[in-house]
């Protein structure tokens, strides 16, 4: 399942910087992200609203809403830049090469439109086939994305289909033209428990057959557990920890990752106490110098106030944090978090 | 039904809830189409007891949210009675004896950008339950209440001042938490209080919650879909399925030893976080559509047990060691129990 590491990545993205200028100054909502995606492999984004994992997503996708930009860094889809194709160019990798799928299905779909037409006009876009032809097409990915009754549910609108059927219609969308990367943004979020392990299922099914590489972008740690092969924990904008999923989830390296895991409550064993990070991540504003997440951090030391962790190796995984560094965290303090918080 | 206890806090008996979405009438009578009635709830009989913390876990559109919205008296019920401390809800009282009954249970929102009112500050928000029910002695006592309310939330005093939109959506959700418990209730009902909220900020409010209620000695009734939660914080838990329970049973023995098809479909469907490689079962099917419920048991056409007996008669809910328990597969011993 893992991905070999030797071959070329599908997706390069480095030092991405993604910025919002506003009156009060400009934002900085992704700061020098860098990750890699190999063909076939399942790389899972998580962290909390307002990380920067879905603005990642999107700029990978050319789909930054302004005023949000890249104002530094170079993302690479199988070894061209695609961050600075002009907008006609964009658009038809994205379809053909990039697929995209978010987690409404509703509005992800046109009400106005039966499926069959929506997919039939996806794939005449980026495939040269006729009407005949590519309705055929349609029919077969609705029938690999396991809608029942395919041949007479193409002709059906949106509405009339469920939650989940909707999103397996979407994913049928994504999948049109055999794209090599599927961008995810929360794919199981709006669906109920039941169906969202249907849908997970199926991603990944689909997956191993075309081997089509996954960015999975989700706040859900089980989710991610499930299906990804790599994963990236963001915290304020930056990559807090990127490893193996196993040793992530298992065996995290990052102070966040490891309260971000506590706090999960789950089945199998109950404590009185769930373990909790006190505050809440810092608005983009208030981001504070040093390492983003000091305030809430009960291992820091005088070094994390003031410089500002990069990722470094600590065992499979690499981390961003002075923990990892042989320079260690300085003199400890003890975190504030709870006073901080009765602050705010 | 079920047995009354003694020592039962909240007794709902046999509560029904049913709402008419039929097209309007103009267009009935051209195109000749009938009322079309939601059983949104279907006869459900809960039992709670004082300082316990009941929960209804469910998928959407199983009408868990409706019945927290009955409990409180946001909706009239259908039929059925809602009994609260020895009181029946629906009998016709005094406005002051309404009041002192209200007074005693609060509900907490879901959405805790959409439950406070954007144009209030803080302290009037939480302040409106002590007016309303006239409980503060002077404007200084007002104020030493509000104070206190926003400490037992680990907020302070000064954050009184501020508006809403000063506040994160687990800060907010806090302020929540303040208002319902303003009026010094001793019953709260909590809708989905922290599916809108980060796992990091979901943790806090859950620590919370259970702190505050072994300080004030308050009684839950929680609705979530996230069965995790459920499991941390519950003593006893009732899963629902298109408006009627299916299962009641304490928590461990639901989690344990799942006696309903469905409940044990929920809890395989269960991302697994301990990464054992235990397949998760993908379920077949969705959940029907509530205005043309299936015949006999709703569940029938996802389970992998019906037979015709499933398909034609409702199964009640019949005690099975320490549950209870709606299914003729279980009730007849064809399925295999651990």
């Amino acid at each position: 399942m893992a991905a070999p590491s030797n071959n070329p990545p599908l997706l390069e993205v480095k030092n991405l910087r993604v910025e919002f200028p506003t009156r009060r100054g400009t934002l900085l909502a992704v700061d020098d992200v860098s990750f890699d995606i190999a063909p076939g492999e399942v790389l899972g984004v998580v962290g909390e609203s307002g990380a920067g994992k879905s603005l990642t997503g999107n700029a990978i996708i050319g789909l930054l809403e302004p005023p949000g930009r890249i104002a530094a860094g170079e993302i690479r889809l199988e070894g061209r830049r695609i961050d600075t194709l002009p907008y006609e160019e964009m658009r038809k990798v994205r379809g053909a090469r990039i697929g995209a799928i978010f987690q409404d299905p509703l509005t992800s779909l046109n009400p106005l439109y039966s499926i069959g037409r929506q997919l039939v006009e996806t794939i005449q876009t980026h495939l040269p086939l006729s009407t005949a032809e590519a309705r055929k097409r349609a029919l077969d990915l609705l029938k690999e994305v396991g809608i029942p009754a395919a041949e007479s549910r193409i002709d059906h609108y949106p509405h009339q289909f469920s939650g989940g059927m909707r999103q397996r219609d979407v994913i049928a969308l994504a999948l049109c033209a055999e794209p090599r990367l599927i961008v995810a943004d929360e794919p199981t979020t709006a669906l109920d428990v039941s169906i969202q392990a249907q849908i997970i299922a199926l991603l990944k099914r689909l997956c191993r057959e075309h081997s089509t590489a996954v960015m999975l972008v989700t706040h859900d740690m089980g989710v991610i557990a499930e299906t990804a092969d790599r994963v990236a924990v963001m915290y304020a904008g930056r990559i807090a920890e990127i490893g193996p999923v196993h040793d992530v989830v298992k065996n995290a390296r990052h102070p966040y990752t490891k309260g971000l895991m506590g706090s999960i409550p789950s089945l199998g064993v109950r404590h009185d106490k769930l373990a909790q990070i006190d505050g809440a991540m810092p608005r983009l504003t208030e981001i504070p110098p040093g390492c983003a997440f000091n305030p809430r951090c009960g291992l820091r030391g005088q070094r994390c106030l003031s410089e500002r962790p990069d990722l470094m190796q600590a065992g499979a995984s690499r981390a961003a944090c002075w923990l990892h560094d042989r320079g260690g965290v300085g003199e400890p303090i003890p975190s504030d978090g709870a006073k901080e918080l009765a602050d705010a | 039904m079920l047995d009354p206890g003694p020592n039962q806090f909240v007794r709902l008996d046999g509560l029904k809830r049913y709402f008419d979405v039929s097209p309007p009438w103009l267009v009935r009578a051209l195109e000749g189409r009938p009322r079309q009635i939601v059983q949104a709830v279907d006869g459900i009989d809960i039992e709670i007891a004082k300082g316990e913390t009941f929960s209804l876990v469910g998928e959407s559109g199983c009408g868990k949210s409706t019945v927290a919205r009955l409990v409180v008296g946001l909706y009239p019920p259908t039929a059925g009675s809602i009994e609260f401390d020895g009181n029946d809800m629906g009998k016709r009282r005094s406005g002051a004896e309404t009041a002192a009954l209200r007074r005693r249970m609060q509900m907490i929102f879901q959405d805790p950008y959409a439950s406070l009112n954007p144009r209030w500050r803080v302290f009037d928000i939480i302040a409106e339950p002590i007016r309303a029910f006239g409980l503060a002695q002077g404007k200084a006592d007002l104020e030493q209440r509000v104070g206190d309310l926003l400490r037992q939330v680990r907020l302070t005093p000064a954050d009184g001042r501020k508006y809403p939109h000063e506040f994160s959506g687990g800060q907010r959700q806090r302020i929540s938490i303040a208002r319902a418990l303003a009026s010094e209730p001793e019953f709260l009902v909590c809708d989905e209080p922290t599916s809108a909220l980060d796992v990091s900020v979901q943790a806090q409010i859950l620590n919370l919650m259970v702190d505050l209620q072994k300080r004030l000695r308050l009684t839950y009734l929680f609705i979530s879909h996230n069965l995790a939660v459920v499991y941390h914080i519950s003593t006893r838990v009732g899963v629902m399925y298109l408006g009627r329970l299916v299962e009641v049973a304490p928590t461990e023995t639901l989690f344990r030893r799942p006696k309903h098809p469905y409940t044990r479909m929920l809890l395989d469907a269960i991302p697994d976080l301990q990464m054992s490689g235990r397949p998760r079962t993908p379920v077949a099917g969705e959940v029907p559509n509530p205005l043309a419920p299936p015949p006999g048991c709703a569940f029938h056409p996802r389970c992998p047990h019906a037979n015709l007996r499933c398909r034609t008669e409702v199964p009640q809910l019949r005690a099975h060691d320490k549950t209870l328990v709606a299914c003729h597969a279980v009730e007849e011993g064809r399925l295999l129990l651990h």
